[in-house]
């Protein structure tokens, strides 16, 4: 492990990777901090960037730069502006608008930017200790125990959809999971659901399809719901970034609570920033005192460091399922995957002993970045958060104009733009009837893997035998039925609960 | 099947460059004035690399004035060859990369072109195929191999990284009907990536693996592999110590090419023009030094044993791919 360090160590610290931490952060508090543009967004704007970069390496520290900087820069519109620009800093505007609003903007800048840091600093550690052990379990699998584990991954979708999402996150996984059987298929060197068309020989394009599920229906749904980007002016006077001792003591043990809290929903598939985050605050405010209790949405301190610590830690927690064991927990990381596949890097726990500097590279540049957003934050924070005021004319145009170069400069196919906009109009679409699209792309990206070693293994067992032959196989495959039964069967008591049937606890 | 006679290829050089005795000699030395490469891939890929290293051979040893790159992919690749050849009058100063898959994809069907539609300039690089097994494996020829096989047929699979009917699959399958095996039986079990299939021999789901020469050289350096047949005539001075398929009574060689092709109905002295500077280029300095950078081997067929090269092989491939049940 030490070895693996010292060669992330020279790797991460290279000009040209500080230069991607650096530029990856910067860009990703920039456009975190415009509203309505989330990390997903970014970062499918950012592949064609990073996948002309060449180097692996550097390609994916500057993408993880961008999507702790897209959490960071929410955090700032969250407390400033009351429009988080990301799921995941939602609970960050419970107590830092209300801080704001009190004329201690600078003061809740300052929480969350040290709040952020820790998590993100503390989730790197854990992500260093966590990854390697994993891995090394990860070896032992076998093409039955990745199907397995690919149908837990699509299962857990199910689980941390919302309430009365299941159903819709579902339907879009299958349809995510449908879509990637187009193209030639593991099983068989012929076309399948081409519809004869040449250019869906090689099946839909990855980046394509993240472009049309996130960046394009964001620019769409600005024009078409000018409300919800509407910045209300506010005071945005920052003045005075300092906390008190008081203060910082009664923070720090929310901070580190919630790290380790976060970076291990982080680490579950399926959950990630947003639950983490939000989870975060509620058990805080669950057992903090009945008087700091009554602070909690009224502007308490501890109301916002605990959402920053847990959702910078979940990001850096989603990181251990992707690196070893090639599944992604979240759209974000399913985005991440497919830009890694994209540069002939097989995430998995192969990983790390064939490509370790890519491996130590991502996790030293991660303390990097957190030292960097916390420069960047804390001083500068008065001058960046002068770009809320980008009028949405100047936005929507720049979001289009990156999406549509970004589809068109990796394959230099025409085609690929109209696959976009149709897929775009279908997203934007589906967005308004409020399905979820990440699940469709989590689908996607799975579906084929999931095809893969289920051909593998039905081939290598004559059969389905596999399936109680080896253990492992079906504890995994237990563990999916009941992702999938329990949010029902929670729901279901949740509501019987409200009939006033059962009150148990 | 390979086609590596270093006599007719000086000869052949030799023809070419009596061609342009009549133009000053050092004029000769640029040739061709501009070249367009035609990428029928997207960016980074095994077509992209050799194209764009080709291009940047033939421009720094001064062989060709500049080069431009254009990537067109679809429909693993026909789509730029359908381009080349509709648009052929207008592309004689384009060179498309190809490879092995030209002579898989037009067997299979999935364009309706195959090379003959095109104007064979020369094949230019190569990499034979080799079978490995993991580090700790108690196989350790090709002869314990088949007899692992024979004694466990179902529990002895053989994995790669193509498609079942791609390459690495071919391979296997002429390696086993070259041992006396019905090439139909054995368990070819397919991976997307070679990291995937690397993970697969080393949790002992594989017995063995299909793969390209180089990468196994590679691997068998790290040492995670042990290499027990390769393609070639003889062993490959890169990997001495791995032995051919030959030398262990397999009468297997396989060479997976890459070469470049151009618009039908090229100018004659405009093909003798490319042919001439591709020939060149392999004395050049410029050219070891991208050939060492990406661990390619020169196999050199021009013109005409292209063309032969290219027959044979799609005979080869055809035959076995009819008797796989893939055609």
């Amino acid at each position: 492990m030490l070895e693996g360090i010292l060669i992330g160590l020279s790797t991460a610290f290279s000009i040209t990777n500080i230069l991607m931490v650096v530029g990856g952060c910067l860009i990703g508090t920039f456009i975190g901090m415009l509203p309505g543009l989330g990390p997903m967004s970014i970062i499918a704007i950012m592949i064609p960037v990073a996948i002309s970069i060449g180097d692996p390496s550097a390609a994916l520290i500057l993408l993880a730069g961008v999507y702790y900087g897209a959490i960071f820069g929410g955090s700032t519109s969250s407390i400033l502006i009351n429009a988080p620009g990301v799921a995941s800093t939602v609970a960050t505007s419970f107590d830092g608008y209300p801080l704001a609003r009190q004329g201690k903007a600078g003061k809740a800048l300052t929480v969350a930017a040290i709040s952020s840091f820790a998590g993100g600093s503390i989730g790197a550690v854990l992500l260093m200790i966590f990854a390697p052990a994993l891995a090394s379990v990860a070896l032992l699998f076998h093409s039955a125990e990745y199907f397995a584990l690919m149908v837990v991954g699509l299962s857990a979708i199910a689980a941390f959809a919302g309430t009365g999402q299941v159903i819709k996150a579902l339907l879009m996984t299958i349809l995510g999971v449908i879509m990637a059987t187009v193209g030639e298929g593991a099983l068989f060197n012929m076309p399948r659901f081409t519809m004869g068309l040449m250019d869906l020989q090689s099946g839909f394009g990855f980046i394509t399809l993240a472009m049309a599920m996130f960046a394009l229906p964001e620019a769409l749904y600005l024009v078409l719901d000018p409300s919800r980007s509407k910045t209300e002016g506010g005071t945005n006077e920052i003045k005075d970034l300092r906390i008190t001792k008081a203060e910082a003591k009664a923070i720090t043990p929310v901070i580190g609570r919630q790290s380790i809290q976060g970076f291990l929903i982080g680490v579950l598939p399926g959950a990630g920033a947003t639950i983490a985050s939000f989870l975060g605050y509620a058990v805080e405010r669950n057992i903090a005192p009945k008087e700091e209790q009554e602070q909690f949405g009224k502007g308490s301190v501890k109301g916002l460091a605990a959402p920053e610590s847990a959702n910078n830690a979940a990001c850096t927690g989603s990181f251990v399922p992707l690196l070893t064991l090639g599944i992604p927990g979240s759209g974000t990381t399913a985005i991440l995957l497919g830009a890694l596949i994209a540069l002939n890097v097989s995430p998995g726990p192969r990983l790390m002993i064939d490509q370790p500097e890519i491996f130590w590279a991502v996790i030293i540049s991660m303390y990097l970045g957190n030292v960097i957003l916390l420069i960047l934050n804390l001083p500068l924070i008065p001058y960046i958060a002068k770009i809320l005021a980008v009028p949405r004319n100047f936005l929507i145009p720049f979001i289009l104009f990156f999406t549509l170069m970004g589809a068109y400069i990796g394959q230099n196919n025409s085609t690929e733009l109209l696959i976009l906009v149709g897929f775009g109009i279908c997203a934007t679409v589906l967005r308004f009837a409020d399905y979820p699209l990440a699940p469709l792309l989590i689908g996607f990206i799975l579906g084929r893997m999931l095809e893969d070693n289920f051909s593998r293994s039905m081939q290598l067992y004559d059969g389905i035998s596999f399936i109680y032959e080896r253990p492992m196989t079906l504890g995994l495959l237990v563990l999916a039925v009941i992702l999938v039964v329990l949010p029902s069967y929670r729901a279901r008591r949740a509501r019987a609960r409200a009939e006033g049937v059962a009150d148990g606890d | 099947m390979t086609f590596m006679k270093m006599t007719r290829r000086v000869v052949l050089a030799a023809a070419a460059v009596s061609m342009t005795f009549a133009t000053p000699s050092f004029a000769a030395d640029e040739a061709v004035e501009s070249i367009h490469f035609l990428i029928p891939g997207g960016a980074g890929g095994g077509w992209d690399g050799t194209a764009r290293g080709t291009g940047e051979a033939l421009t720094k040893a001064g062989l060709v004035g500049t080069a431009s790159y254009e990537n067109m992919s679809g429909g693993g690749g026909g789509k730029a060859i359908g381009y080349l050849i509709e648009n052929a009058a207008s592309n004689h100063g384009t060179l498309m990369v190809n490879s092995t898959p030209i002579v898989i994809r037009s067997l299979t069907g999935v364009f309706p072109q195959n090379f003959r539609d095109l104007t064979l300039v020369a094949g230019t690089i190569g990499d034979y195929a080799a079978v490995v097994v993991g580090k700790d494996s108690p196989i350790n020829s090709m002869t314990d191999l088949i007899a692992a096989y024979k004694a466990d047929p179902s529990g002895t699979a053989i994995g790669g990284g193509s498609v079942p009917g791609g390459m690495d699959h071919l391979v296997a399958a002429m390696a086993m009907e070259a041992a006396g095996e019905d090439p139909t039986a054995f368990k070819y079990i397919p991976y997307d990536a070679g990291g995937k299939a690397m993970a697969a021999l080393l949790s002992g789901e594989i017995a063995a693996l299909s793969t390209g020469f180089s990468e196994a050289v590679d691997l068998a350096n790290a040492g995670e592999v042990k290499i027990i047949g390769v393609t070639a005539d003889e062993r490959v001075a890169a990997y001495e110590d791995a032995p051919t398929m030959k030398e262990q009574g397999i009468d297997t060689t396989f060479v997976n090419w890459r070469g470049f092709f151009a618009a039908p109905g090229l100018p004659e002295e405009q093909l003798i023009a490319y042919q001439t500077a591709l020939t060149k280029m392999y004395d050049t300095p410029e050219w070891e030094e991208v050939r060492a950078r990406n661990g390619w081997v020169n196999i050199h067929n021009n013109g005409d044993d292209f063309r032969a090269f290219l027959e044979n092989q799609e005979q080869v491939i055809g035959d076995l791919m009819k008797k796989l049940g893939f055609l």
